[in-house]
């Protein structure tokens, strides 16, 4: 490849870390050009992490500001948990795009755009009565106008592509220029343009001229002074890739059927942002996973039951509204003590919401959205590959303790990406269940039966007996069955029996999982606690309020039901507690509720995660209260 | 990756000699005396030893209604759900065991109004179902509303001036769900229940069965005009695979098909034997079996018992699990390790 590696020139600015929002219509290639970004940082082995943002519609009038897609990076020469707050540079593809993300710009920071979108129709579509590139509103931004369209066509001049195909390269100009500006390997580039590309090489070859011109711009224009350099990051050893949490969720699966020993059976209804599980599980039939795509989430999670009936690892994935739907054949699954992970991906609600934004308000729903007394374990993913463990934790808990799970994502986990350190998969634990294949009880004269809800001491689940056993053969249903014997049962007595017994199940384990995700400081009077995805802007919100020399100790809650045994003790042990929370104070209103403290919410329900300055600025605030 | 094999299946070769009470569960049966369900059970409990089916390879899952109590009484697998979602639960036990004998149990509330999309679905799909479907026309266990196969004016608790819903035609939905085996029995006849039970279960692929059912504490008397003995000769017309669809104590009704292909009652003097309609169960186009389903618009008029159509058609999770079979021939048993560390990948020392 002609073009330098990585080196080039001496007059190269290093920073520690930078964050880049890429913005346009969300025909122009935003997200791929994202996530090519993402990719040769992540193989520089600088540390990122990234956020995707989409209009729910799928084709928005062009042009329009409802129409507008973009994707930040924040990438980082040390370990960071946030897609980063404010973009250092901003690079806009039109005006819509411009106006719909100038808001969260700083002062002093960067502002790239294609200077050939900004003709008096464009700022029409965008709704724009004056011309930001002329009316000084970018006062104070350092404004790059790059006439990316018309450098674009004229790179691509000399190819045998239509001038129409030719503009729509336009993305890879845009990336082949802020490659330039930060040092990215070229060769990783142009191999995966040529492999993307392969059967068209029309499109390749305009895509590699127009990523060549960008760069060469960069070199050649005087606009930038000097490339900058985010160095690589020092990250624990071991093999890394990138990875989004939809898709560490599905491997979690997919390493929880390994573990058991159980195949997988998913049945799911598509739905945004969750459907990306179901594509992805539906790709691995050779990993004897069994996909179905149901004719409705009610159906999704019936079809589960009945996988679970036979002894399966069964999984039905969704989001919100799917959530709803399932709730009725989730609470029959806590009556029949089957075990079941119900994946719910949140999103903005209530109703349609925001399909696109993320959320974390359907806590309470996993929590209690089921009539009668319906308990059960609730798991929480808190960072995009962590989902990998979550998903595993979840499959675990059911199949010990025969009951259905529910697996918190949310919208920003399942879309946004970071580097994951590929674990030891040797190193899983063993999962696998013994089903019961003889009677376990006698009847009233004396001959062998078997109780299907005769319960493990020390688990209190019931005996799994599949399908095919001989002489187990047994029914079970949703009415109330009698404690051992699993008989339909009337009783006050042992119904009342009954519900406290499926409560204590779920009460128990909380011996089984660990402690307080605990990150205490010395002095410390305020305890900042999250939950799921807030993970990681709590973490950076704290790490700037030590490092500007004040005391704040953190802990985070994968586990929502039951939560940790000694998180009673911990909560007693500081003066204030600080709940925040992409909903509108559901941990808080379970945390005060259960333990009788007088936590206090922070609460954002804009569809976009926590800010880490915002974070910083808030729990200051508490601090001085 | 490990796969867990089942414990036994319909492959199996213990040979079994079972009898009707090895089907009896328990449990007491606890219809209302003279409820049209207790045939039904007799007749399943009594036609399930002749199918030469281990005992543990039969499941049997239901809905929410008064026939949805069902499998508590049969000393099979089973399970009794949740309105409407019988079968949806069943496909995930079918796709899961395709060796198991599915067979799924509900009302026509249960089937035709809460559960009406699963089971279209089911048909679509074509799972290796067994599906009865216990059409009283009315709400049985919630006492006495009407539902959505129960006639135009009926009264009931929730219709007080009469019912303004029209109903639906159980055997037409079926078809028009491509249901690839579709039949009508009743109460009444316990040997042809058997006999188109026995159909059912040796079909391969869903079998759709409305079993009319009398429910004589809400709607008693609902198909007696078809259904009293003596009325019985002339008004089922019996659908038999290769004959003249022909009945009546000396044969004198018919069915023949007129110049725009619709099928019609007549007497068989009028057209001549040679001019009726030869019942074939095995026609690939359903529109002749569809219109046959439209000969009665409600049990007053003549009504076609017996198979309406029994198609070829492959089964959904033998589809499924040869596509596991396929990948696994094109990509070898999956890798977790390789998978995971697909794509970019960088390793640092
Ligand atoms: C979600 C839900 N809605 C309503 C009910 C109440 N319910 C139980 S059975 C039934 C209708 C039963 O009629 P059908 O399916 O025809 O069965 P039958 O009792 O007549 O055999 C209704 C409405 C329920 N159990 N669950
Ligand atoms: S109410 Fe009707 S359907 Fe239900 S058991 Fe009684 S007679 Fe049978
Ligand atoms: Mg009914």
């Amino acid at each position: 490849m002609a073009a330098s590696d990585v080196d080039q020139g001496e007059n190269v600015a290093v920073l520690d870390r930078v964050v880049i929002r890429f913005a346009g219509d969300s025909g122009d290639g935003m997200q791929l050009v994202g996530d090519r970004f993402t990719d040769l940082s992540a193989s520089f082995g600088n540390d990122l992490a990234t956020l995707p943002n989409y209009p729910a519609e799928i084709r928005a009038p062009a042009g329009t500001v409802a129409g507008v897609s973009s994707f930040q990076v924040h990438i980082s020469d040390h370990d960071i948990v946030t897609p980063g707050d404010s973009p250092n540079v901003l690079v806009c593809m039109n005006p819509a795009a411009l106006k719909a993300n100038l808001a969260d710009m700083t002062p002093g920071s960067t502002i790239i755009v294609n200077s050939d979108s900004f003709e008096e129709r464009d700022l029409d579509k965008a709704k724009l009565d004056s011309n930001p590139l002329e009316d000084g509103s970018l006062d104070g931004f350092h404004l790059h106008q790059v006439p990316m369209t018309s450098l674009t066509k004229l790179a691509t001049k000399k190819l045998d592509v239509k001038q129409r195909d030719a503009e729509r390269s336009k993305n890879f100009f845009a990336l082949g220029l802020i490659c330039w500006m930060y040092t990215r390997p070229v060769g990783p580039m142009i191999e995966w343009i040529e492999s993307q590309y392969a059967a068209r090489p029309a499109i390749r070859d305009a895509n590699l001229a127009a990523f060549r011109a960008g760069r060469n711009f960069g070199e050649t224009a005087e606009l930038f002074d000097h490339p900058y350099e985010v160095k690589p990051a020092t990250l624990p050893p071991g093999k890394y890739r990138n990875i989004i949490g939809n898709l560490a969720t599905a491997y979690g699966l997919l390493a929880a059927s390994q573990q058991s020993g159980l195949p997988m059976v998913l049945a799911s209804y598509p739905i945004t942002p969750a459907s990306d599980i179901l594509h992805e599980l539906s790709k691995h039939k050779n990993f004897g996973v069994k996909t179905v795509q149901a004719e409705d989430e009610i159906a999704a999670a019936a079809m589960a039951v009945g996988a679970a009936f036979t002894g399966q690892l069964a999984v039905t994935t969704t989001s919100g509204p799917g959530l709803d739907l399932k709730s009725e054949a989730i609470g029959l699954a806590v009556s029949l003590e089957l075990p079941l992970v119900i994946v719910d991906v949140q999103r903005a609600g209530p109703s349609t919401g925001m399909p696109t934004k993320t959320e974390q308000a359907d806590l309470l729903t996993a929590m209690y959205g089921r009539h009668g007394e319906c308990p059960l374990p609730i798991v929480a993913a808190k960072s995009p590959s962590n989902c990998f463990d979550a998903a595993f934790e979840a499959a675990r808990i059911a199949l010990k303790y025969r009951t259905p799970v529910i697996l918190l994502s949310d919208g920003y986990l399942a879309n946004g990406a970071e580097p994951w350190l590929l674990p030891d998969l040797d190193e899983l634990p063993d999962i696998s269940v013994e089903f019961t294949t003889e009677m376990n009880a006698s009847g009233p004269d004396g001959t062998p039966v078997f109780h299907p809800y005769k319960r493990d001491p020390e688990t209190l689940a019931r005996p799994w007996a599949i399908p095919g056993t001989p002489d187990l053969e047994h029914r079970i249903g949703g009415i109330e069955k009698h404690d051992g014997d699993g008989n339909i049962s009337y009783q006050p007595e042992n119904h009342e029996r009954m519900v406290r017994l499926r409560q204590a199940k779920v009460d128990g384990i909380a011996n089984d999982i660990p402690g307080v995700e605990l990150d205490e400081d010395d002095g410390a009077e305020l305890l900042v606690l999250g939950w799921g995805s807030t993970w990681g802007a709590i973490k950076a919100g704290v790490r700037r309020v030590r490092i500007g020399g004040q005391r704040v100790s953190r802990a985070h809650l994968t586990h929502l039901s039951p939560m940790p045994a000694d998180l009673g003790e911990v909560l007693a042990r500081y003066p204030k507690v600080l709940i925040p929370e992409m909903n509108t104070g559901q941990l808080a209103l379970l945390i005060r509720g259960k333990y009788l403290v007088d936590a206090r919410s922070y609460t954002i329900v804009s569809g976009i995660p926590f800010k880490a300055a915002a974070m910083e600025s808030r729990i200051l605030e508490e601090i001085a209260r | 990756m490990s796969v867990t094999e089942p414990i036994s299946g319909n492959g199996s070769t213990t040979p079994v000699a079972l009898t009707r009470k090895d089907f009896v569960s328990d449990q007491e049966v606890r219809w209302c005396p003279g409820c049209g369900d207790y045939s039904i059970l007799a007749a399943l409990q009594m036609m399930l030893p002749n199918i030469n089916v281990p005992r543990e390879d039969l499941v049997f899952i239901s809905g929410i209604g008064c026939s949805s109590r069902f499998p508590y009484y049969m000393n099979t697998y089973g399970m009794h759900s949740i309105h409407g979602r019988a079968p949806a639960i069943a496909t995930g036990v079918a796709v899961s065991r395709p060796d198991l004998h599915v067979w799924v149990i509900g009302g026509d509330g249960d089937m035709l109004s809460i559960g009406g999309n699963h089971l279209i679905h089911a048909l679509r799909r074509n799972v290796n179902l067994k599906i009865l479907m216990f059409n009283n026309r009315i709400y049985g266990l919630t006492k006495g509303q009407y539902s959505p196969t129960s006639e135009q004016g009926k009264i009931t608790k929730s219709t007080p001036f009469g019912s303004i819903d029209h109903p639906f035609n159980p055997i037409s939905v079926a078809i028009g769900a491509e249901a690839s085996f579709v039949a009508r029995t009743h109460d009444m006849d316990r040997k042809h229940m058997q006999e188109i039970f026995t159909r059912a279960h040796e079909h391969k692929g869903a079998a759709f069965v409305e079993v009319y059912q009398n429910c004589n504490v809400f709607n008693d008397g609902a198909f007696d005009a078809i259904l009293r003995k003596d009325a019985r000769p002339d008004m089922l017309i019996p659908l038999r695979h290769g004959e003249p669809i022909r009945w009546g104590a000396e044969g004198e009704h018919g069915v023949a098909v007129n110049q725009f292909g619709e099928p019609y009652v007549c007497r068989t003097v009028d057209v001549g034997v040679e001019h009726l309609l030869v019942h074939d169960e095995h026609r690939q186009d359903p529109t002749l079996a569809f219109a046959l389903s439209r000969l009665s618009t409600g049990p007053s008029m003549p009504t076609p018992v017996g198979v309406f159509r029994e198609i070829d058609r492959p089964i959904y999770e033998e589809e499924l699990a040869g596509q596991l079979e396929e990948s696994v021939k094109r990509a070898g048993p999956g890798d977790l390790a390789t998978l995971i560390s697909s794509g970019p990948t960088w390793t640092v020392a």
